[in-house]
């Protein structure tokens, strides 16, 4: 890989008044360096990094922040304006349950809600189907009917808070689900501000929640996102997320190259669709994971702000500059956080989160130490939190936008991020774009193999990861960990609570709302509409996404190694 | 002992996609010399059984980051029925020390909680094979 200081953009030289001598003098210090024994670097990407970075280092366009291209922050003032939003995701076993943890989380300052959500939500089946009795609230909070949404945000006033939903191939239906909940509260849906994840193409690769295949998940998406421009026009209706390839394995310039790939499959589907660019462009948002290489990740978040403006603008022509504007959530914690001495997980969170909010960041969840394990419990849940409020409120690192713009380093790591992003957005491209790349399982491959080799390099302790393969301790873990416990009970409740509502909702109400879904499903038509009047009248998930999967069909996953 | 190649099932029961650790074991028992096979995601258990014994495998890896693992666990060794005594199941994922115990009396031959190091998982899958190879040959003798 080529040496960064070699890879700027080739400019002459700033005309200083003491230009002379700092070549000099860098000059002098490369002799010197020269004879010296000098370990080498490089970054989690494998970018090689000099020691010593100087003014001879060119730099891309930086603009100011707020403006085009919004390498230096998305908003004029940044954190002087408003904080970036603490969001922990958060939910687990059924609504009542998961509704307590969030007015315990409110009432400790979060300022979000992140709601996660069992598998078997997350992939349209009621928790009495079969295949779903193991994991019913187990990795999140179970939603079969609207009866469990009005239930998980009871005493909380949706047009106040704005909630993030971690949802996919049903992200239709739990939208739709979350809209009535505003209208019960008498909320008005022009005035709901949240997310919903609706990236499908990431879950093809590495997250797996996938149900139908590419085409009508596609349709699906667009449906939702001209939905809120037409009536929620503050709820974000897809959250493209590189996290997950990051989780899966990916580095940071793969899992920044990725999403923006997506992310451009993304706006041609709303194109096609004859949605208008300036209408949607500023409904989209991003999603990353930050590990624990500082500066690579403040560069990764740069550069994206760069090529995504870039993007929108040049590529597709976005007028508007919310339609260009990378506005981004992250989470730290993940494949970083280990099992052994896990406190450190602590200290792991806090630089990532460092580096989140050098990076421009807008929403964060931070993870609790005791993820490698299980979900958090309340006292893990508190200390993350309490992560984030200490460095929004402690350290000052709010108080100035973009404080490494400039640095030498981070514009040489910023352009060098964003020209290997570019290459491999190309290449994907050449492809074909990321449908068929991922439908021949070409990413999931990259991905896979990435994962593999990081594993090598921890085995062999290239890598060095504390706590693990150095300062690991000899005796056994002496950390007494109090950890959550899920309750066995949880699955039958929920089946009960299910069964309730069928007993007493209108059946034919219900069948008739499912064969306008079904209609609807055939046609062309949005299906928003229909999907909507399904959940008033309490169809379940499952029953939804069984007449969908009858018209749409199922994704066959590429299985390859 | 029998010098015949280990054959591997690797596989994701339940509904969790997370297939990280199951790639990255997969490529770590086949450089270790093993025939690997993968599942793909949400089989469900009587299934695995069912291809584990089609093939023919020595030994089933499961990988589970849902906390569902001891339900799983329990309803593979059922799935197997009395061909249990012939595959060794191995599960990976998010498992605590506390709960190995339990695990191995479900069934399990060996556990790898997060964070266990690939030779270890190569030794561990290696060593449970070969214990099953040895009382199957007592059986017979």
């Amino acid at each position: 890989m080529a040496n960064l200081s070699e890879t700027g953009i080739s400019r002459e030289s700033p005309i200083t008044t003491n230009g002379g001598d700092t070549h000099d003098s860098e000059r002098r210090w490369r002799e010197r360096v020269a004879k010296l024994k000098v370990t080498p670097a490089k970054t989690s990407s494998g970018i090689e990094l000099d020691p010593l970075y100087t003014q001879n280092n060119r730099h891309g366009e930086l603009g100011t922040p707020g403006e085009y291209p919004f390498t230096r922050g998305v908003q004029p003032t940044m954190y002087r304006g408003r904080l970036w939003t603490m969001r922990q995701y958060s939910g687990f076993g059924t609504a009542s349950e998961t509704n307590q943890r969030y007015q315990w989380l409110l009432a400790q300052g979060q300022t979000g809600i992140s709601v996660a959500l069992d598998l078997p939500t997350q992939l349209g089946m009621d928790s009495d189907d079969p295949m779903a009795i193991d994991d019913v609230g187990r990795v999140g909070v179970a939603i079969d009917t609207l009866a469990d949404m009005e239930e998980l945000f009871a005493g909380i006033p949706v047009g106040q808070v704005s909630a993030s939903f971690t949802i996919n191939s049903t992200a239709s239906i739990l939208l739709a689900m979350y809209l009535a909940v505003a209208e019960k509260q008498g909320v008005p849906a022009e005035k709901i501000a949240g997310t919903i994840q609706n990236d499908i193409l990431k879950e093809y690769v590495s997250r797996g929640t996938w149900l139908f295949p590419p085409a009508p998940a596609l349709r699906l998406i667009v449906d939702t996102i001209e939905h809120c421009v037409t009536h929620a026009p503050r709820f974000n209706a897809i959250s493209i997320a590189g996290a997950h390839f990051r989780d899966a394995g990916a580095t940071a310039v793969q899992e920044l190259a990725f999403t923006l790939a997506d992310a451009i499959t993304y706006v041609q589907a709303c194109i096609d669709r004859g949605l208008n660019l300036d209408q949607f462009g500023r409904l989209l948002s991003f999603y990353f994971y930050t590990h624990n290489d500082l500066f690579e990740e403040v560069a990764k978040y740069r550069a994206g702000r760069r090529l995504w403006a870039r993007i929108m603008k040049d590529r597709f022509g976005a007028i508007d500059a919310n339609s260009q504007m990378f506005r981004f959530g992250v989470v730290c914690g993940g494949s970083t956080l280990t099992a052994q001495q896990p406190f450190n997980n602590v200290v792991r969170v806090a630089y990532q989160l460092l580096a989140s909010v050098l990076g421009g960041v807008q929403s964060v969840f931070t993870a609790a130490w005791d993820e490698p394990f299980a979900i958090p419990t309340e006292q893990s849940a508190e200390l993350a939190l309490r992560t984030q409020q200490v460095l929004a409120y402690e350290t000052n690192v709010p108080s100035v936008v973009d404080p490494l713009g400039g640095s030498f380093f981070v514009e040489a790591l910023t352009d060098k991020v964003e020209a290997e992003v570019r290459a491999i957005i190309d290449r994907i491209e050449t492809m074909g774009g990321m449908v068929p790349a991922i439908e021949k399982g070409l990413i999931q491959r990259e991905i896979a193999q990435e994962a593999y080799r990081h594993q090598m390099r921890i085995e062999s302790g290239e890598q060095i990861v504390v706590g693990v393969n150095k300062f690991a301790r000899t005796e056994p873990e002496r950390e007494q960990l109090q950890l959550y416990q899920a309750d066995p009970q949880i699955g039958e409740r929920q089946r009960q609570k299910l069964a309730e509502v069928r007993s007493r909702r209108d059946d034919a109400k219900v069948k008739q709302t499912l064969a306008r879904v079904a209609e609807a499903a055939r046609g062309s038509e949005n299906m928003m509409p229909s999907i909507s009047e399904a959940v008033k009248a309490y169809a379940s998930i499952g029953e939804i996404c069984a007449v969908l999967r009858e018209h749409f069909g199922t994704y066959l996953e590429p299985v390859a190694l | 002992m029998d010098e015949h190649r280990i054959r591997v099932l690797i596989a994701k029961p339940g509904l969790d996609g997370h297939d990280r650790g199951a790639k990255v074991v997969a490529y770590a028992l086949r450089d270790a010399g093993m025939e690997v096979i993968y599942t793909g995601l949400r089989q469900n258990v009587e299934h695995i059984a069912e291809v584990a014994l089609q093939e023919d495998v020595d030994a089933i890896g499961m990988s589970i980051l849902s906390g569902a693992h001891l339900p799983l666990t329990r309803r593979l060794t059922a799935a197997l029925g009395e061909r249990a005594g012939e595959v060794a199941i191995l599960v990976g994922g998010t498992i605590t020390a506390q709960e190995i115990p339990a695990m191995l009396e479900a069934g399990a031959s060996a556990v790898f909680p997060t964070g266990t190091a690939l030779t270890e998982v190569v030794a561990g899958v290696r060593a449970a094979v070969e214990k099953k190879r040895a009382q199957m040959s007592r059986g017979r003798g």
